[in-house]
């Protein structure tokens, strides 16, 4: 398979449409990549989409991101890479500008910030979901609820940096693999 | 200047946050306390505004968080500073993409830091609710302790918490359905 077979442009737009159609993030992004880049293109096959979503949700940042990199690269090389992430982030950079603009006008009016107030209430909600969500695949045994617990207090309480949290709990990670505590 | 330091906190975040959009949260938090670039308020309005347009929320809460530091200019930059450690790891991991996937040693870090990611998302839920539920400068005046409870949240988010965790035909909605009709409620009871 030569490494040009697709046109930057056309690489682009895909996945500008990607990043249009991706509500939330995450999850809600498989259906859309299926279509886009499966149904329509034949730009990858199934097995290898999941394959880059498994490694896009074990390498740092947006998982969304991740995956487009991955599949641009595979496309048309390092630079495929590069304009598929560009696409992808294109359409959010635009639409969010926009609306932080229009509210910075408007953030001073009493109904906006009745308004915003209501939807703080609705954040901490949809926060805590996806807590409880993320905690039944993440929270597998004993040791990792106390990584959990001990990550919560030291971020909550102590404000200690999350880069400090990160490196810990993954050198944890394979500590607590060699020692056999892990599963327990 | 302040250009150049949106970019490196962002690579930064985007270097540390592992398992998607939410898991930049805690790293923002971080950003309003040291840099003071904005307000918890704030960021609690750009969590809202993110989850309910298009796109990918890590990437659309780095755009908000950049124009509000720094305007256009710095939507732009905190997104790019956002994505580039994802590029340059993923262009390095597509060349040995089955190693890295059976490699012990990245499976046993993952063990650590799945739960530690959590537990960083659960801490700045935590950081949230003390703004929505709580009135705390308020009892800070009057040192009554009911004074310190904001009732008319704490009723919504029980209400939300029911409908999104218990009621089947309402559940599956988008966040954004909630998210208006938090604003609406937050309106109509002069929230």
């Amino acid at each position: 398979m030569s490494k040009s077979r697709v046109n930057l442009l056309e690489l682009f737009i895909a996945f500008a449409k990607v990043g249009v159609m991706t509500f939330g993030g995450g999850y809600a992004m498989i259906p859309i990549l299926e279509r886009e880049l499966i149904d329509k293109r034949s730009w990858a096959t199934n097995e290898e989409l999941m394959d880059y979503y498994a490694v896009g949700q074990c390498t740092p940042g947006v998982i969304a991101v991740n995956t487009a990199t991955f599949i641009g690269n595979k496309l048309a090389g390092t630079i495929g890479g590069i304009i598929a992430t560009l696409g992808v982030i294109f359409p959010s950079v635009v639409i969010i500008t926009v609306i932080a603009g229009i509210l910075t006008n408007f953030a001073h009016i009493p109904a906006v910030k009745s308004a915003f107030a209501g939807i703080r209430v609705c954040v901490c909600v949809l926060i805590f979901n996806s807590v409880v969500k993320l905690f039944k695949s993440a929270v597998i045994d004993k040791a990792a609820f106390v990584i959990f617990l001990l990550v919560l207090v030291c971020s909550f309480f102590f404000g200690v940096s999350p880069v400090i949290l990160v490196v810990i709990s993954a050198v944890a990670g394979i500590l607590l693999t060699n020692l056999g505590v892990r599963g327990k | 200047m302040i250009l150049l330091t949106l970019f490196w906190e962002f690579f930064k975040t985007g270097l540390f946050s592992v398992g998607g959009g939410m898991a930049t949260l805690p790293f923002l938090y971080r950003m309003s306390a040291t840099q003071g670039w904005f307000t918890t308020e704030q960021l609690a309005d750009m969590i809202a505004v993110s989850e309910s347009t298009p796109g990918p929320i890590g990437v659309n809460m780095a755009t908000y968080v950049g124009f509000t530091t720094a305007g256009i200019p710095g939507s732009i930059i905190a997104t790019i500073g956002l994505v580039t450690p994802s590029v340059i790891v993923i262009l390095i991991i597509a060349r040995i993409l089955e190693k890295f996937r059976t490699n012990k040693y990245v499976d046993s870090a993952f063990y650590g830091l799945r739960p530690c990611s959590v537990g960083l998302i659960a801490a700045a839920g935590l950081l949230v609710v003390k703004i929505a539920l709580f009135t705390l400068d308020r009892y800070a005046e009057t040192h009554v302790l009911l004074d310190a409870l904001n009732l008319k949240a704490i009723l919504l988010a029980v209400v939300l918490l029911v409908l999104t965790r218990g009621v089947k035909a309402v559940k599956k909605l988008h966040p954004i359905f909630f998210i208006l009709a938090s604003a609406l409620v937050g309106i109509l009871f002069k929230f």
